[in-house]
């Protein structure tokens, strides 16, 4: 395997909060190899935005970060001194956040906000940014990119203003993107020109990029790997053939027979309850209370992490050909 | 003699324009019949106002027990037609048939009367509660308003449906803002639900949901459908949700109908290129299968200044020279009804 672009073991993210701290991000591993698409999918509150935040250092100082790695590109991001961290972060790692709309700045031409990225990090003349932002704008399939530049964020489309995003966070040619749930906001239609749009350029331009959602539909189509998050843990990480074959963890299992496109019966096999919260999380497993397989062990005692064969799930008796393992020897 | 007095009104829909699978007139609890609504919008002070056609000639009907469900992007009219449906709304044109009884020309009394049969489940369900009423109250206040049971046979109403819909007795007393989407959900429902109505009609119930979540809610429809036999309005962008969900599929664009028919026509041999793009553009959990994917150019049009004939031929892969001039009408094609020039 090529050395990889962005390298993290162990990370933990917990918040300050009024009754007391709260793992929002419990241990998570990731390593993405430049020009591979990995996918976080999950619920919300499973973690999957912030962890992602955090190795953009965006978090809040109610945030603490700690993890045994973070690595991009060679830097150590937890040791890189603020200065240092800014001259990377928006050029060599960009993000792409899911609210078009709300992450634009109203009172700024688009023009002026593609620019000021280039303006920032790049050694380019006024007239060498224009001509960038213009070619950006071609790149990302806006017809007449000279006037579009001058429009205001309210006139134009979501899915322009996705667009936008997108050629921002390009602008300086970066190593990775962060896209956070990219299509969420967006019809059907124009979510398929988005994902088909970042696909072509992510094989063209051979740029590493990270897609949180919580989407099965668009994990099956784009990604090549996946990694499933569940409450801050991650439960499963698998290529995206090999989860939706042959799924390891319960919870991943459960999840995909849970989508209606996939169900048989009128009466869909839901997962029954909720997420836990910071007051109910469990002692062992922290899917042990919804999941059907669960026993005493796994209501006890925090299950270890399975093999690369077995997904990387975090469970006791981790499900082959939806069957579980090791329940005898447990017995 | 009811047939006397209603039969101008019946023979509004022409017979070809009933898509297969509807029920004939008598047996529906709801006919809408070319309903349309147009807004006038400011644009300016000095520049004309505006008029949109945001829906422009919707007819369907809808069988007892049964899930219609009304497909379309942002911009498509759907949620305009939720609003004309629950009364929220008089519709602009058209006619909206409950009991025989047209409402879109009725009198205030008379729509007070339809409005308890006709109830709505709301998009976004932080929303949709007020945050200073508790469940209790929230799922009494239709019994209040619109009937004039005891406060005790009210509390006994709440409670019962809070039970059918998975909510235990003691979430009676309790806020909104200490439950979870899902939970939150199941609340709007029983308090649709409390009136008894004959018909649901709901607006993106469960695209504010996660996956697991989603999934509790749609089996508890499910259950309290074939319980309670209310018949669904079902508004949703998810493909996916409505084969699991409807009897009977209507896909809008820009106002229209563009196609109506069975779930399965429509989902099996889909006969509108939009429909057809819209069906190959939704991601598909399997990365096996391999789908050629229509992407469909451009965006929706302006509805202030939508395109002369079909309102889909900027977009439209099939594009002919009719198509730019003249309208297609809705009409039978193989086992679904089709507003396309080229569709066979």
């Amino acid at each position: 395997m090529k050395e990889p672009l962005l390298s993290i073991r162990n990370l933990t993210v917990s918040f300050d909060t009024a009754r007391g701290p709260f793992k929002a991000v419990d241990g998570v591993d990731l390593d993405v190899a430049p020009g591979e698409l990995v996918a976080i999918v999950g619920e919300s509150g499973s973690g999957k935005s912030v962890a992602m935040l955090a190795v953009m250092g965006l978090l809040p100082w109610t945030a603490t970060i700690t993890a045994d790695r973070l690595s991009f590109d060679g830097h150590d991001l937890l040791a890189l001194a603020p200065r240092e961290r800014r001259r990377i972060i928006g050029r060599d790692l960009a993000m792409i956040f899911q609210e078009p709309m709300s992450s634009l700045n109203p009172c700024f031409t688009v023009g002026f906000q593609i620019r000021e990225a280039m303006k920032a990090h790049l050694d380019l003349s006024r007239a060498e940014r224009q001509a960038r932002a213009v070619e950006l704008l071609e790149l990302v399939g806006i017809p007449e990119p000279e006037r579009r530049l001058r429009a205001f964020p309210h006139q134009l489309s979501g899915g322009m203003s996705q667009r936008v995003m997108i050629a921002m966070a390009l602008a300086c040619n970066p190593k990775l993107i962060i896209a956070d749930e990219p299509t969420t906001a967006l019809d059907v239609t124009i979510q398929a020109q988005i994902l088909d749009l970042l696909l072509r350029l992510q094989k063209e331009s051979g740029v590493g990029l990270v897609l949180i959602t919580h989407d099965m539909g668009v994990v099956a189509e784009t990604a090549q790997r996946v990694c499933v998050h569940y409450a801050g843990q991650q439960v499963e990480m698998q290529p995206t053939r090999g989860l939706f074959a042959d799924p390891h963890h319960p919870y991943t299992a459960a999840l995909l027979a849970a989508l209606p496109e996939r169900a048989k019966g009128r009466i869909l096999p839901s997962i029954p309850g909720v997420v836990p919260g910071l007051a109910d999380r469990p002692q062992g497993c922290l899917f042990s209370p919804r999941c059907r397989f669960a026993t005493e062990t796994c209501r006890r005692v925090p299950p270890p992490r399975m093999g690369s064969e077995l997904g990387l799930a975090l469970c006791h008796y981790p499900l082959v050909e939806g069957v579980p393992q090791n329940r005898e020897i447990a017995a | 003699m009811t047939q006397a007095i209603h039969g101008t009104a019946r023979e509004r829909t022409a017979p070809d324009t009933v898509a297969p699978g509807e029920p004939p007139a008598a047996h529906s609890v709801m006919e809408a019949v070319n309903l349309a609504q147009s807004y006038e919008v400011a644009r300016g002070m000095f520049a004309k106002s505006a008029t949109v056609k945001a829906v422009a000639g919707i007819s369907f009907r809808l069988a007892p027990r049964s899930t219609l469900a009304i497909v379309g992007e942002s911009g498509s009219g759907k949620s305009t037609l939720a609003r004309m449906l629950t009364m929220i709304e008089r519709p602009g044109d058209g006619s909206l048939l409950l009991d025989d009884v047209d409402v879109a020309e009725a009198d205030t009394a008379t729509l007070r009367r339809y409005r308890g049969e006709v109830q709505m489940v709301f998009q976004n369900p932080y929303g949709s509660l007020n945050p200073r009423q508790t469940v209790g109250k929230a799922i009494e206040e239709p019994l209040l308003v619109n009937t004039s049971l005891s406060a005790a046979e009210r509390r006994a109403r709440a409670l019962d449906m809070m039970a059918r819909v998975g909510l235990r007795p003691e979430h009676h007393g309790r806020y909104p803002h200490m439950f979870s989407g899902g939970q939150r959900q199941r609340i709007a429902i029983a308090r649709a639900l409390v009136l008894r109505p004959k018909i649901l009609v709901l607006d993106e119930p469960v695209s504010a949901l996660d996956v697991s979540v989603r999934a509790q809610v749609l089996n508890l429809l499910v259950e309290l459908q074939e319980s309670l036999g209310v018949a669904y309005v079902f508004v949703s962008h998810d493909l996916g949700v409505v084969r699991h969900m409807a009897d009977e599929v209507l896909v809008m664009y820009l106002g229209r109908g563009v196609e109506h028919g069975p779930r399965d026509a429509i989902f099996d041999a889909p006969k509108h290129p939009y429909t057809r793009a819209l069906l190959s553009a939704t991601p598909v959990a399997d990365p096996e299968s391999r789908r050629e994917r229509i992407v469909l150019e451009g965006e929706l049009p302006s509805p202030f200044n939508p395109p002369a004939g079909c309102p889909f031929n900027p977009r439209c892969p099939l594009v002919m020279d009719r198509c730019r001039v003249e309208m297609p009408p809705l009409e039978r094609k193989g086992g679904q009804l089709v507003a396309c020039w080229a569709a066979q």
